[in-house]
């Protein structure tokens, strides 16, 4: 690569990493590679210096105090709120219910909708490169309710089969339910075309977009969707927050999926009327650190802006795939046309936790194992795969110590 | 730590090509086990006359770590009795957590000496035990397969 084909120069990267104090560290005494960005990205100074901020000099509990401090934490955690309805576009803040991440936000909408909209018989249709996350919560809504899951095939490029998924849907298709790109393949799925099929038959859809947010700009009401899920902590923000977009209208006839304070508009022991969305699924405490934390990671991402970002990861792609592809024996696991910077491989001889521990002691770090994703290694029968998934922030430098490390575990196994 | 500390050469022996690896189609025993966490999957099986452990054979796939540890297992215990390859397995399971290098330890081990350097990978330590875990359960007819979390 690299540098030198594109408009982002050496020092510019060399700018951005100094965001990033993690990644100037040694680890097994050699300079951290951190290629494991879709599992969880690092966080730069300025997240870790506003939750730092937050507990030093602004902490308080939000909505209900009529002191200073209290004042300056809800004005804080609803201008994050706001951050998000833009980050998203979003028609509204209420619209953007801050939960745990897409974890909670996917069974929020499951536990919630799902049980107000599905009848025994009703079917919910996913895809085959779902992460578990999208699978499970469907799975116990549909096993509660006598509902069918329904799962559209990928092909061997790792992309959806469109023209299965679209026969998939019927009449009894209540919801769908599809991963907006792909945490183990890195495919990236057309979700404005996959949910306007699904709108035909009038199916509510919810999009997993916890790993399109890091890369891609997110339009709600250009997509069409009725729920979008992100999680903070894969977009440069902490860990535990995360955002359930859903439409206002689906919101408010949905039945609130905890109870206790801060959801209610009243309470008595005959009777309790519920607050209004996004309070409505908002019980107890929020994670408001994490919230104010989140949106200063969403001003971060439009201060580096989209083009930035894009052209960053797709030279990191790209560098990446050519430099993989010169390691003997290797197999590269998912080949979509549209791909975010995630490269999943095998080696032939050697297992992926074997890749894992042998990268490490050259300072690199990637995931290895099933990604969360059991049924896409079964697909592809592999048992496992190494990933490395790649930010912004990483270099051409780095793809070249996992591919020579790559070489060593070769050696070691005397492949 | 050198990665060859590690991968010794009759750990990656045994990788390559794992003894005992095959199906006993009258065993007595048999366990599966499963470390959900990177996808390694095993099945023990245990032919048994009396207490003595007369055939013993494992399949599945997994990390070299934990495929031949298998593999070195099932030579270990073949023709020992039922206490004296659970006591193995005490020696083997404080060797890769706590450490025991005594010479005494090591002589008793034998080949099995060879994984004294998964204590320093602490994330592998359950691939070296998960087949004997998973003997431990076939032993004691264990219905649930054997997890590692």
């Amino acid at each position: 690569m690299t540098e030198r084909n594109s408009t982002i120069g050496k020092s510019t990267i060399g700018r951005i990493r100094q965001d990033f104090p993690i990644l100037h560290q040694k680890v097994r005494g050699k300079p951290l590679a951190y290629l494991d960005n879709a599992a969880t990205s690092q966080k730069p100074k300025q997240v870790i210096e506003a939750l730092s901020r937050y507990y030093g000099v602004e902490n308080s509990n939000i909505h209900r105090g009529v002191y200073y401090l209290s004042e300056q934490a809800t004005a804080a955690y609803e201008a994050a709120r706001v951050k998000a309805q833009r980050f998203l576009n979003a028609g509204s803040p209420s619209e953007v219910i801050f939960v745990r991440g897409t974890t909670e936000a996917i069974n929020l909408v499951a536990s919630s909708y799902g049980r107000l909209l599905l009848e025994p018989g009703d079917e919910v249709v996913i895809s085959g490169m779902e992460h578990h996350s999208n699978i499970v919560p469907w799975q116990m809504l549909c096993e509660s309710v006598g509902a069918k899951l329904c799962v559209a095939p990928i092909d061997d490029s790792g992309s959806l089969i469109v023209s299965e998924y679209e026969k998939l849907l019927g009449p009894r298709t209540k919801a769908v339910a599809l991963v907006h790109v792909s945490n183990s393949l890195g495919t990236i799925n057309d979700v404005k075309y996959l949910v306007g099929l699904a709108k035909k038959k009038s199916a509510v859809v919810l999009i997993d977009g916890a790993q399109a947010a890091p890369h891609m700009p997110i339009d709600v009401q250009d997509i069409g969707c009725d729920f979008y899920t992100i999680s903070g902590h894969k977009m440069y923000g902490p860990t535990g927050i995360g955002v359930l977009y859903g439409r206002l209208e689906l919101l408010e006839a949905m039945p609130p999926y905890q109870g206790g304070g801060e959801m209610i508009r009243s309470v008595t022991f005959e009777k309790t009327i519920y607050a209004p969305p996004p309070a409505k699924f908002e019980a107890g405490t929020p994670h408001i650190a994490g919230a104010i934390g989140m949106g200063v990671a969403i001003d971060y991402l439009q201060q580096l802006g989209w083009d930035f970002v894009h052209e960053r990861e797709e030279l990191l792609l790209r560098y990446a795939l050519e430099r993989l592809e010169t390691v003997p024996g290797i197999r590269i696991i998912g080949s979509a046309t549209s791909r975010a910077s995630v490269v999943s491989f095998t080696l032939d001889g050697i297992h992926a936790h074997d890749i894992g521990t042998i990268v490490d002691q050259e300072g690199v770090a990637i995931r290895t194992g099933h990604h969360c994703t059991q049924p896409v290694m079964d697909f592809f029968g592999v048992p496992a795969t190494a990933r490395a998934s790649f930010a912004f922030y990483n270099t051409a430098e780095e793809v070249d110590i996992l591919v020579n490390a790559l070489m060593e575990a070769r050696e070691v196994f005397g492949r | 730590m050198e990665m060859r500390d590690l991968y010794q050469q009759v750990i990656l022996d045994h990788n390559r090509s794992p003894r005992n690896f095959r199906e006993i189609e009258n065993a007595d025993h048999m366990a599966r086990g499963d470390n959900p966490l990177c996808g390694d999957k095993i099945k023990v099986y245990v032919k048994l006359n009396g207490d003595i452990i007369e055939d013993i054979s494992f399949n599945g796939s997994g990390c070299a770590i934990s495929q031949s540890s298998a593999s070195l297992m099932t030579t270990a215990v073949k023709g020992k009795s039922i206490p004296e390859a659970e006591a193995l397995f005490h020696k083997f399971h404080e060797m890769v957590t706590a450490g025991d290098d005594r010479p005494a330890s090591r002589k008793e081990l034998g080949k099995l000496a060879a994984f004294a350097g998964v204590r320093e990978f602490p994330a592998r330590v359950k691939c070296a035990n998960l087949a004997w875990h998973t003997l431990h359960a076939a032993l004691r007819e264990q219905a649930e397969p054997v997890s590692t979390e």
